[in-house]
């Protein structure tokens, strides 16, 4: 469960989060839409204590998340992994180092004990397989293309089974074919681990694929938040909008 | 007016800001070490690799320093003081500042690059999403391989200076091996290596925080890269000079004030 209440951030006098609301229930998938510059990445940020808010308050499965600071943070979101934009891969490690950083740092995610190599590796190698990247394991991430970067930072999330997963414009910059195989690959991560997640993004087909809610942020808020099939009958020309942008060819097949 | 009074108050405030990251990042070792490989790449990345330039450079300004006092005081009758120009120099004053600067050069910079980049590609916000403290992990080695190889480096880089000082005096102006050794043991004091090296962990500290710290400060992509780094290494260059007069200052007046004579 994740319950985010009057949050406010501001960079230097520009406010990006005024007041926002949000809650998400455990093993649910809400999608956040919104133009650019709105501040969802910040939202990400904040929620994953990387970034404090100046005012009000994160609770992440019943710790306040925004109140925590040093390695009491760390203890309280190491059940979270975030899916970074440009994947954020470690580039002086190997795709299989990168995968196994998690494991070879804080042992086994349930128990803490540091695990064997040869166990490691068995993970590494189930992670890989699941995004299809199994034959990569040496290759460096300056090797990789766009969309194996974005699987191999999948696969160094999924490796240890956060039980909150945060996702930062997944498929932003890649191909049709290739964000429809991220999309898919989200949507079996919570069919296997059933995390709670959230997505942001600005790919429409992406928030119907992957989402049970969506919600848009809008001015620093969430304006509005609904299930999937109530949103695109939301009567606010800003949603109607950005549908009609985001998708044409829906609208024109439909 | 206001435009200088800006960047004093910038000053102090990066000041500040350096110093809470030095001391976090102090914490942040003793609360969680880091693994012993992460210290060890660090030592043979700082230490092993910077060999070959600290070698050139000790053995260069030796040969200088020696073909300098040769002819400046040779005329004068005091070329046998030239193994004593050599050594007390090299192991006070050229050859820790030298090394400090072939350091800054080699791995400093690298070190604000390294981490400038890992800044503007999110790899330092990725290690905080996995519940990895940045400090220890990444800097916390950092520091430790350079206050560590730092005196190590200077004692080779003086050791080079002598033996390059020792070449030219004999085999180029014709002393005799002994004139050249014999007043080294005489006039460089055990307190001079000392002085050596402590300037040499002081230059350690000033290389490695700062260069991290300018790393971790980097904003604004590529351009801001290098930007960074450019500027930690003028930073570099600036402290080591001042901290190199403070403690030649301090140290001397210590050294007479206390007179440590098993020094």
């Amino acid at each position: 469960m994740i319950r985010v209440k009057n949050l406010w951030k501001k960079y230097n006098s520009h406010a990006v989060l005024k007041g926002l609301d949000l809650e998400v229930s455990r093993g649910e998938t809400v999608v956040i839409l919104g133009r650019s510059g709105v501040g969802k990445s910040v939202l990400l940020r904040q929620l994953i204590g990387i970034d404090k808010p100046d005012r009000g308050t994160i609770e992440i499965e019943g710790k306040l998340i925004s109140s925590l600071t040093g390695s009491d943070l760390y203890l309280a979101t190491r059940h979270m992994g975030m899916l970074f934009q440009a994947s954020a891969l470690f580039d002086s490690m190997n795709v299989f180092d990168n995968t196994a950083f998690y494991l070879n740092e804080h042992g086994d995610p349930e128990t803490g004990k540091k695990l064997p190599q040869k166990e490691v590796k068995a993970r590494v190698k189930k992670a890989l397989e699941m995004v299809g990247l199994a034959d990569t394991q040496a290759i460096m991430p300056a090797d990789l293309s766009g969309g194996m970067r974005k699987r191999a930072a999948i696969a160094r999330l999924i490796v240890y089974h956060p039980r909150i997963l945060l996702y930062d414009e997944p498929t932003t910059g890649l191909d049709p074919i290739t964000s429809m195989q991220i999309n898919e690959l989200i949507v079996q991560i919570q069919n296997e681990l059933n995390a709670t997640s959230i997505v942001v993004t600005h790919d429409i087909c992406s928030a119907f694929h992957v989402g049970n809610r969506i919600a848009l942020h809008h001015d620093g808020k969430i304006a509005y938040i609904t299930s999937k099939e109530e949103f695109p009958h939301i009567n606010d020309p800003l949603v109607q909008a950005f549908l009609k942008n985001a998708i044409p060819e829906v609208n024109q097949n439909s | 007016m206001h435009f200088y009074l800006q960047i004093i108050l910038d000053s102090f405030a990066g000041v500040g800001r350096w110093g809470i990251l030095f001391a976090k990042t102090i914490a942040a070792f003793f609360r969680r070490p880091p693994s012993w490989s992460l210290i060890i790449d660090q030592l043979y990345n700082i230490g092993v690799l910077s060999l070959p330039v600290v070698a050139i450079t000790g053995f260069s300004t030796g040969l200088v320093l020696a073909a300098q006092s040769f002819y400046q005081l040779g005329d004068k009758g005091l070329a046998g003081a030239t193994g004593l120009f050599v050594g007390k120099s090299m192991m006070t004053e050229i050859g820790p500042v030298l090394t400090a600067f072939m350091v800054t050069g080699r791995v400093g910079s690298a070190m604000c690059a390294v981490l400038g980049t890992m800044k503007v590609t999110e790899q330092i916000d990725a290690l905080k999403s996995m519940a990895v403290n940045p400090l220890g992990y990444l800097l916390a080695p950092r520091y430790i391989g350079g206050i560590v190889m730092l005196p190590f480096l200077t004692l080779f880089s003086a050791a080079m200076g002598i033996f390059g000082g020792y070449l030219i005096s004999v085999y180029y102006f014709g002393m005799t091996p002994q004139a050249y050794f014999e007043p080294i043991p005489i006039y460089v004091k055990i307190f001079d290596i000392w002085v050596g090296v402590i300037k040499a962990f002081f230059f350690g500290v000033i290389i490695t925080s700062i260069s991290c710290y300018k790393g971790m400060m980097t904003r604004g992509g590529a351009a801001g890269v290098g930007r960074a780094t450019t500027n930690s290494v003028v930073i570099c260059y600036s402290f080591i000079l001042i901290v190199n007069f403070l403690l030649t200052v301090s140290l001397n007046v210590f050294h007479d004030i206390y007179k440590v004579k098993y020094l």
